[in-house]
């Protein structure tokens, strides 16, 4: 066996964790700041030593010391990016609590920590039941997060938050401890390849769309969502909207496509009718939001179900579409919340209304903002417009009504995100407090300026965040595409007409 | 076998009843100066008795003729069963120095009563769970109105004494049917009767056994004695009444069901799911409401019974081994719940029982705010700590069964159950503070806390080989 640096990148958080307890405030600050940079650096080695091309699981370790199942962990391209996503996002979460967060320091860095080791466990999990531990294991600290540091509606939010995800994800286990008595192992890469009875599939596949859709969250069930953005602290935000609402989609691609996919083929138009509902509903009521983080909420429940219709859309732009929009929205929807979080810091309030003009006095606030906002519109050379214009054509492919209806997706995300900008940066400034802002600190250059490269990196060439990911696809859709549900394209190879040629002499 | 032969099979309850009138007579001499001393005698018992299990794994033995069986369940069940009952003596004399003085019955009391449920958890002859059982249950009586001058301890242990008198005489009934219709009291001959199909008369000794026991057990609709009892016993005998009791009732249970009535499992199963899902369901319910942190837990403790009965619905050998393991882990949780509830007392000493009294926890004793919570994200079965092992093992075991329905409601519901314990958390975690409890001065009570909290973290799920590998040797011995 090699290296274990998947174990060590989950176990290292939850020692450190545990030792912030015991540290004063500045001590856990810098501690989980340390922590999470080293995973950073970690995260970045997966990157490197990934080889592209190579074999499908890498990284694997197992260790049978659980009896019924095991402590197997392994990645594939798709399971690197999303890792590669947290440990990016985690120090900026922890910078942008730097002073956000006065009281109990400690425990609020443990708890990021903690959530930090169980992100990286259920992406980097290869054994069933491990993952559904450490799938379910992240509500505790979330609950926490979103109880103890929230805003003033906490309370509400962090029971609606936990008793939503947790009834979506009971079935599952049922659903799972089926699955494993009849293919008789817990390993993950050999349930992709087990054929279940098609009949058993659709219900195996309802549990697991149960746990999935409400941590997508698509309509009607992502009532959660925005109540628990609102309240949570910034960096609560950030990986909620960041890392948690990708769980839902990785869960999509390693578990309801691969393991069922009969059952997704037959069940596609579930998929599509809630998504299409989503971007056009989630858009309208984003439009008439005052509060921000709740627009930005929203906007979260629209961008995600461009990722369901790429990836039920059963083919190759489709799927790769769906990854990207993954990884851009974890960027850009995390760095909009820093953004408001930015300005919240400042003034304490979320109304849109308190703020504008604020590209006067806080110019560098409003550049960045802008390019986060364009991201999020799905302007060409930034991230989103890269994973939506794919995901787009697979769909397309697929079935071109879907694909008319995320596009007016696409327009009423222009109208309700420029709108947002032009009333808080725009205009003239109204509020004396407001317009009396300070600009960025360094701390908060600190925490856009990566995320501002990263948006720009992956919207010129994605390639470098596709190539490991690419294989993967390929898998994914040799095991679906028998299942493969008809298009309604119908395309015809036009016939070639005889024309007559031109006879010599004729003139 | 000769009668010599047969008494060394008994060797664990001639340790504890023995020993126990040894020191009834001391105690009559030396008065309760000597409780202390007896206290440890009593835990020391327990031990030995415990060591005297050592072999009970391999072949299963039958003494005095069919009365009494020696195997790997029985001795699974006792060694809980003796832990559990051991504990609840050591966390006693602090919490009745507070209120009452503690006098030596206390130890002895929890020695027959732990003698009882050995014989329980041993029997296979009618009459021998009976007699058991009284013996248990007389014990615990008395143990729940302890405390004579307080008005609540005498009201539970009225009406524990009321209720348990019917629920014995209904199990009575049940067992004279049964006697009645097969023609004997052993649990082999009553299979053979049953294995040509149930009589109606059998049916109805089924359905008045099951009856009895689940009062014992405390499933719905025979629970409603718990939650009074549990708030007016003292917190250290509510402690053992959640934790020993419950084992050897639960053990009981699945060696009447899946011995004695092993042919007859159709009839009984549907009386057990019914049994557990009301249980869940109403387990937690009834707990939403609560004020009282120890009536809350009575309610937990309804509420994780009709989890472990839907193993026992599986009627499988996994279904077994499933069952054992949950109540193994459900001690573990318990004790170290009530252990945590012992610490709540106030500036005074006086012991507080609010949960509004929670409030701010985490801020004033962050030590104990963690163990609770723990203790009862494990209940709720949350992952990753070990109380989420325990509801697995018994769904995994329902779904191999072909209930896969069952399982899939009993999962759903406990999705209510987990509201109540979120409840705790958030009195403790994000209410502001109150008073603030008087310091632990008890290094002994700190550390079983701390051991039970280490037994339900994750790092319990390094036991699971251990816990299972043991679980499934008791089931065997049943099949």
């Amino acid at each position: 066996m090699s290296f274990p640096i998947l174990t060590i990148m989950i176990l290292l958080p939850l020692l450190v964790a545990a030792g912030c307890l015991f540290l004063s405030a500045n001590g856990a600050r810098w501690a989980a700041l340390g922590t999470t940079l080293a995973l950073l650096a970690m995260g970045i080695g997966l990157w490197v030593g990934y080889d592209i091309g190579g074999a499908q699981w890498q990284f694997v370790e197992s260790a049978p010391i659980f009896g019924r199942f095991s402590w197997a962990l392994g990645i594939d391209g798709i399971a690197l990016m999303l890792i590669v996503l947290s440990v990016f996002l985690m120090p900026i979460c922890i910078l942008a609590s730097w002073e956000a967060i006065e009281k109990r320091v400690p425990e609020y860095m443990a708890a990021f920590l903690l959530m930090e080791a169980l992100m990286i466990g259920v992406f980097a999990a290869q054994d069933m039941f491990l993952f559904y531990i450490f799938f379910e294991a992240g509500l505790i600290p979330m609950y926490l997060i979103i109880g103890i540091w929230g805003g003033a509606n906490r309370i509400y939010a962090s029971y609606k938050f936990f008793l939503y995800t947790l009834l979506g994800s009971v079935l599952m286990l049922i659903a799972m401890l089926w699955m494993v008595r009849e293919a008789g192992t817990t390993d993950i890469p050999t349930l992709m390849e087990y054929p279940f009875d098609p009949k058993v599939q659709t219900w195996l596949w309802l549990a697991f769309f149960a746990s999935f859709a409400v941590k997508m969250p698509m309509w009607p069930v992502h009532t959660w969502l925005p109540d628990a953005h609102v309240q949570a602290p910034t960096a609560g935000s950030v990986i909620l909207a960041g890392v948690l609402l990708k769980m839902g989609g990785y869960g999509f691609i390693r578990f309801s496509l691969p393991m069922f996919p009969e059952a997704s083929a037959q069940l596609v138009w579930v998929v599509f009718g809630l998504s299409m509902i989503a971007v056009i509903y989630t858009s309208l009521v984003a439009l008439v939001q005052s509060d921000m983080k709740k627009l930005i909420a929203y906007s979260s429940v629209a961008h995600m179900a461009f990722v369901t219709i790429g990836l039920f859309a059963f083919n190759r732009q489709g799927i790769e579409g769906a990854l990207i929009v993954m990884l851009a929205h974890g960027l850009v929807s995390g760095a909009l919340f820093l953004c408001v979080g930015v300005i919240y810091d400042r003034l304490h309030t979320r109304e849109i209304d308190r703020y504008g003009g604020l590209s006067n006095n806080m110019p560098y606030y409003a550049l960045f903002f802008m390019l986060f906002t364009m991201a999020s519109v799905g302007l060409p050379g930034l991230a989103n417009f890269v994973g939506e214009f794919l995901a787009l054509v697979g769909a397309y492919k697929a079935n071109s009504w879907v694909a008319t209806v995320a596009t007016l997706g696409i327009i009423l995300g222009a109208a309700y995100m420029l709108y947002l900008y032009w009333r808080v940066a725009f205009g003239i400034s109204k509020n004396e407090d407001a317009a009396a802002m300070p600009d960025l600190t360094l701390r908060e250059w600190l925490c856009l300026a990566p995320i501002a490269a990263a948006t720009i990196w992956m919207g010129v060439y994605p390639e470098s965040f596709m190539a490991p990911m690419r294989k993967d696809v390929g898998t994914l859709l040799a095991r679906i595409e028998s299942a493969a549900p008809p298009g309604d394209a119908k395309l015809l190879m036009g016939k070639v007409k005889k024309t007559e040629v031109h006879k010599e002499g004729h003139h | 076998m000769s009668l010599a032969a047969s008494l060394a099979l008994t060797m664990p309850e001639l340790i504890l009843s023995i020993g126990a009138i040894v020191l009834m007579l001391v105690a009559a001499f030396a008065g309760d100066k000597a409780t202390r001393a007896i206290s440890w005698a009593a835990i020391a018992l327990f031990a030995v008795a415990a060591f005297s299990l050592i072999g009970w794994g391999r072949a299963p033995m039958s003494a005095f003729d069919g009365l009494y069986r020696a195997d790997a369940f029985a001795g699974f069940a006792k060694l809980l069963i003796y832990i559990a009952a051991a504990v609840s003596i050591f966390i006693a004399p602090r919490w009745f120095a507070e209120n009452d003085r503690l006098r030596a019955e206390y130890p002895l009391l929890i020695l027959f009563s732990a003698a009882g449920m050995g014989m329980m958890v041993s029997a296979v002859d009618l009459l021998t769970l009976y007699v058991g059982l009284e013996l248990q249950s007389l014990a615990a009586y008395v143990l729940a109105s302890f405390m004579r001058s307080d008005e609540r301890a005498a009201e539970a242990g009225l009406k524990y004494f009321v209720l348990g008198a019917l629920a014995s005489g209904i199990l009575l009934y049940g067992v004279s049917l049964l006697y009645g219709f097969a023609g004997t009291t052993q649990f082999a001959g009553i299979a053979k009767a049953m294995s040509d199909g149930v009589g109606l008369g059998e049916l109805f000794g089924i359905v008045f056994v099951l009856a009895g026991l689940a009062f014992k057990v405390s499933a719905v609709p025979f629970h409603m004695w718990t939650p009074d009892v549990y708030e007016g016993s003292p917190t250290p005998v509510t402690a053992f009444f959640a934790s020993a009791p419950k084992v050897a009732a639960m053990a009981l249970l699945v060696r009447v069901t899946t011995v004695a009535m092993g042919p007859a499992t159709d009839s009984w199963r549907q009386i057990v799911i019914f049994a557990a899902l009301a249980s869940i369901v109403l387990g937690a319910v009834g707990a939403i409401g609560q004020t009282n942190i120890k009536r809350l837990l009575a309610y937990s403790s309804i509420n994780n019974i009709g989890f472990a009965l839907i193993g026992l619905a599986a009627g499988t050998p996994t279904g077994v081994s499933s069952v054992m393991s949950y109540m193994a882990i459900y001690v573990a949780m318990t004790l170290g719940s009530f252990i945590c509830v012992l610490q709540m007392r106030d500036m005074q000493g006086r012991p507080v029982e609010t949960i509004a009294s929670l409030s701010g926890l985490s801020r004033t004793r962050p030590g104990l705010a963690v163990a609770i919570a723990i203790f009862m994200f494990s209940l709720a079965g949350i992952p990753p700590l070990l109380g989420f092992w325990a509801k697995f093992v018994v769904f995994d075991a329902a779904v191999a069964a072909n209930l896969t329905l069952l399982a899939a409601i009993g999962i759903a519901a406990s999705v209510i159950g987990a509201f109540y314990y979120l409840k705790i958390v958030k009195t403790m975690y994000f209410d502001e503070p109150a008073e603030a409890y008087a310091p632990t001065n008890s290094m002994g009570e700190a550390a079983l806390i701390g051991v039970c909290a280490l037994a339900v973290s994750p790092l319990g799920y390094l036991a699971i080989p251990l816990l299972g590998g043991a679980t499934e040797a008791a089931a065997k011995s049943l099949f």
